[in-house]
């Protein structure tokens, strides 16, 4: 293939990355970010642990080590079958504090320390830069195999710039979109998505090798095994094959602690994480990615070893073999998928550390040299920290297109990852105590990081590099997996020791308990007295975000508080939250000390923890109380509406009443005056006169009776009724009703059934009334009562409680269920062929009267018949007794 | 823990057991990963080796997305479980 067809590809695969990136930022910036935040797209943005190194260097490790070269992803597969409990919690814990980097997190945890962070910053660019100048190598040798393949290609000599030009072009397009914005989030949708997309062509790029190598030039699975046992029969390769069970332990639990811990791993797994839900797909995914990139090492390599002449390089077979066997578009997929796989790690990689130097190093260096903290600063911060990240990125990647150069591109960079992950590893212990042990402090994290990072630095980065020799072990013992066992375990004790017994400040154990328990910290109250300081906060605020996000955040919390404008009351709730959402932009230790020294932070005491327990018992009271409150409100809520639903049924009975009313004194006053009218006629007979004007005088009177009964309701309803109390024999009452009711269809022969001794009761009330209600009842019996032989049952019996209980019960069918609680209402006359003249407010005058009497009347279902019960009082309410 | 239940529902024991699954399966893949070589490594380190090494990894992914589903299902059925009916009469 033509070198200028190669470069063409290069150059145009670039510009793709660089078009995704900028769609997928422009789509973000529209609100756009559905399939921004897809499970899949996290999932693949983890593939960005599989660099160069993996790519080529996989190969080259299998070929010498066999099976040993997949510990590198066994590690991580062990640290995701603990996705759900453990991962999630990370992100979770992170998330909440708007953790920016794994050194922000330390110094987050211990007290918001920024000495902390910048010590982890330093392991974290001591191991970085030889890791990126591998990448650059890596770009750099596949352009050399294309060059020396290619028949009219430039000599190898002169592809010294390629790593400089690769290195500019990574730089660019880190700075244009990592830097773009310094969001609360820190998420940088473009690169993500143009990393998620690389992870696609490595793999694409490594499976198609695979199946080439598996299925085209081996006869498949079961002849490769066979090829793998054959090689493998050579003594030399089979001693290099052997595992060593101690390296293989170290070497799994070193890149488990390296997913977790390596600057750019903690950036895609965390930072750029937006919850902690897409865990549940990437859990199992991005194990199946790093299997599906295992799967084909070991065939490759062994391919390579027999097709390949003796001196080839190993790492270089995946370019090689493909070019060897004359499949150059299968070499140049091949060759796009490790150009992705340098790429994304120094892209990421470069984020992830000059996020953490502007934040760590320079920030707190900037704000330290201008001592004088005038409230009204009006300089941009925002624009200084986005330009210290700015060159920071530059600083990284020149950095390690330096080492590049000055190492002269030797083997020697190929061991630079495992040191990478050693260095990282250092964190582990302070990072892992901290999430899980509240006792951790700060006093125990420095102890651990430093002797972690010294023993490191003399155990395995300066002999990598040349410098000192390996730490003298005994015979047998791998010399890599001493020192790494020594430099953790050291570190872990330093940690615990120093932890055991140092005492925490407070900050600190607030800190700790929000991380180890995972629940949102609330920031102490000190300096809330002076409201005037939210006006300096919000100049703050602008100065790292900018005018208008700042005074949209301020909005939208003084609204959450309940007020308008733009500056919210100073709640340790908005503190809290002002303060890691600055963090976001700036880490947790840098917004902590321009928050205190805004806010006039006075240094935190432990009776401010004391007053922060407090408030927490307070709040608790608190939503207590208004969950009582909310529980009476309903209760209101609830009366209410019953009593508007009562107001509306009144209102609907009213109507019907005055339409009742109305027809009911239309009837009569229809015949008077038809019949008045007939008896204007002077030709009517004497005796016709006579029933005419009969008629007229019954009609009128009914008239009457239901103008009287009107009158009699209204003022009983007004409660205008005066009572005449008096002591009276309920024997006589009843007598003298059933004596006055008897006119009612006086043709009915009624069977009373009485228990005259137990009648003789004396009551105390108005008799008359009583007497009223006694005539309705029996009255309405004798109406209705429908049986052949009626009998009427009158029962009379005194309560314990005093006064007096009257049943009066009939054989009749009764009354319908249904209807029962409807005849104590006006005009609610039931469907009667035999009513006499009632206009139905008989019963409902009778309620009236016992509710005056302050006793009731109720209707007995199921007694065989109608059945009324009167209940009297021992006394009436307002009655006194008679003199 | 005053207002803990001292019995749960038959979901949320589920989901519980579950959970206790998901902080088992690391120990498990550890030893999985190294017992078999700290015994017998001169058996696992060829092809033989590699059958068996990447059989498990392949058992293990999808022991995680098996258990991944199991949990959310658990957590959805819990969900729904703790969810009061609506108070009509609320406000």
């Amino acid at each position: 293939m033509p070198f200028e067809a190669l470069l063409a590809t290069c150059l145009a695969y670039v510009a793709l990355m660089f078009g995704v990136a900028y769609a997928a930022d422009r789509a973000a910036a529209r609100g756009h970010v559905r399939w921004l935040d897809h499970p899949l797209v996290y999932t693949l943005s983890l593939s960005v642990y599989c660099s160069a190194w993996t790519f080529y260097g996989a190969v080259g490790y299998a070929s010498r080590s066999g099976l040993e070269f997949a510990t590198i992803y066994l590690g991580p597969t062990l640290v995701f079958t603990a996705a759900w409990w453990g991962l999630r919690r990370l992100v979770r814990v992170a998330r909440m504090h708007h953790v920016t980097s794994v050194a922000d997190l330390i110094s987050a945890r211990f007290g918001k320390s920024n000495r902390l962070a910048a010590i982890v910053t330093l392991i974290a660019v001591i191991a970085s830069t030889p890791y990126i100048a591998l990448q650059l190598q890596s770009v750099r040798l596949s352009f050399e195999v294309f060059a020396t393949n290619a028949p009219n290609g430039p000599d190898t000599g002169a592809m010294g710039g390629t790593a400089l030009w690769v290195a500019a072009g990574l730089a660019l397009f880190t700075i244009l979109f990592g830097t773009r914005n310094l969001a609360a989030d820190e998420r940088h949708h473009g690169v993500v998505t143009a990393i998620a997309l690389e992870a696609v062509v490595k793999l694409l790029a490594f499976v198609a090798l695979g199946v080439f190598v598996v299925w085209g030039l081996a006869d498949g699975p079961g002849d490769m095994l066979d090829r793998i046992a054959r090689t493998a029969a050579d003594p030399a390769v089979a001693e290099g094959w052997l595992l060593k069970p101690d390296r293989w332990t170290a070497l799994i639990l070193v890149s488990a602690a390296a997913i977790l811990t390596l600057p750019r791993m903690f950036q895609v797994m965390v930072v750029e994480a937006a919850d902690e839900e897409r865990l549940h797909v990437a859990g199992w995914a991005f194990p199946a990615y790093l299997f599906i990139m295992s799967l084909f090492v070991l065939p490759i390599a062994v391919m390579g070893r027999e097709l390949l002449p003796a001196g080839s390089d190993p790492d270089l077979y995946v370019l090689t073999l493909p070019a060897a066997a004359g499949q150059d578009m299968l070499a140049l997929l091949v060759f796009l998928g490790g150009f992705s796989a340098a790429t994304s790690m120094v892209v990421m990689c470069a984020i992830a550390v000059a996020t953490m130097v502007s934040n760590h190093w320079l920030v707190p260096a900037w704000l330290a040299l201008r001592r004088i903290p005038a409230p009204d600063e009006t300089d941009d911060l925002r624009g200084f920290v986005l330009n210290a990240r700015r060159m920071a990125i530059l600083a990284v990647v020149a950095a390690g297109w330096v080492y590049h150069e000055a190492s002269g591109g030797a083997a020697a960079l190929a061991a630079m990852g495992l040191v990478a992950f050693t260095g990282m590893a250092q964190v582990l212990p302070a990072m892992l105590g901290g999430l899980l042990w509240r006792g951790a402090n700060r006093k125990g994290a420095y102890a651990g990081i430093g002797s972690g990072l010294v023993l490191w630095m003399a155990l395995i980065f300066l002999p990598s590099i040349g410098v000192g020799g390996d730490l003298p072990v005994p015979a047998g013992v791998d010399p890599w997996t001493a020192a790494v066992a020594l430099s953790l375990s050291l570190n872990t004790l330093a940690f615990v020791g120093m932890s055991i017994f140092g005492f925490p400040d407070p900050v600190e154990r607030l800190q700790g308990l929000s991380f180890v328990s995972a629940v949102e910290p609330i920031r102490h109250s000190r300096m809330l007295r002076a409201d005037d300081r939210a006006e300096p906060l919000l100049a703050m605020a602008r100065r790292v975000w900018g005018p208008d996000a700042a005074l949209r955040y301020f909005q939208a919390e003084a609204r959450a508080q309940g007020k308008t404008g733009y500056l919210p009351d100073l709640t340790p709730r908005f503190l809290t939250r002002l303060e890691r959402r600055l963090a976001g932009s700036i880490g947790s230790a840098t917004a902590h000390a321009m928050i205190d020294r805004v806010a006039g932070g006075v240094a935190l005491t432990v009776a401010d923890l004391l007053q922060v327990a407090d408030e927490a018992q307070r709040a608790k009271e608190e939503t207590q109380r208004l969950e009582a409150a909310q529980a009476e409100l309903t209760r209101t809520a609830r009366q209410l509406r019953q009593a508007n639903d009562k107001l509306t049924a009144l209102s609907v009975q009213k109507d019907a009443f005055l339409g009742q009313i109305s027809h009911e004194l239309r009837t009569p006053m229809t015949s008077v005056r038809a019949f008045s009218e007939i008896l204007k006629d002077p030709t009517l007979t004497p005796e016709e006169r006579g029933r005419f004007a009969g008629i007229i005088h019954d009609e009128a009177g009914r008239l009457t009776r239901l103008l009287d009964d009107l009158l009699d309701l209204s003022v009983l309803e007004s409660g205008r009724a005066q009572l005449t109390v008096t002591v009276a024999n309920l024997h006589d009452l009843i007598g003298r009703a059933l004596t006055a009711a008897s006119a009612t269809r006086p043709e009915r022969g009624f069977l009373i059934d009485r228990d005259l001794p137990a009648e003789h009761l004396g009551v105390i009330t108005d008799a008359d009334r009583l007497l009223q209600v006694l005539i309705n009842v029996i009255s309405n019996a004798r109406k209705y009562c429908d049986a052949a032989h009626p009998v009427l049952i009158i029962r009379v019996r005194r309560p314990e409680s005093g006064g007096a209980i009257i049943d009066i019960v009939d054989n009749g069918s009764g009354i319908d269920s249904g209807r029962q609680s409807l005849i104590f209402e006006k005009f609610a006359r039931l469907n009667d062929p035999a009513r006499a003249g009632g206009a139905g407010l008989g019963l409902a005058i009778c309620r009236e009267i016992m509710l005056t009497l302050g006793g009731e009347i109720s209707y007995l279902p199921g007694q065989g018949g109608a059945a009324f019960r009167i209940q009297l009082p021992a006394r009436p309410p307002s009655g006194s007794l008679p003199d | 823990m005053p207002d803990r239940p001292l019995f749960l529902e038959r979901a949320s024991f589920h989901r519980r057991r579950l959970g206790d699954a998901a902080r088992v399966l690391p120990v498990v893949t550890m030893l999985l990963l190294l017992v078999p070589i700290w015994w017998m490594p001169g058996v696992l380190s060829y092809a033989g080796g590699a059958v068996w090494l990447f059989g498990l990894w392949a058992v293990l992914i999808v022991a995680v997305w098996a258990l991944h589903r199991a949990l959310l299902r658990a957590e959805d059925a819990t969900l729904r479980a703790d969810t009061p009916p609506e108070d009509p009469d609320a406000l």
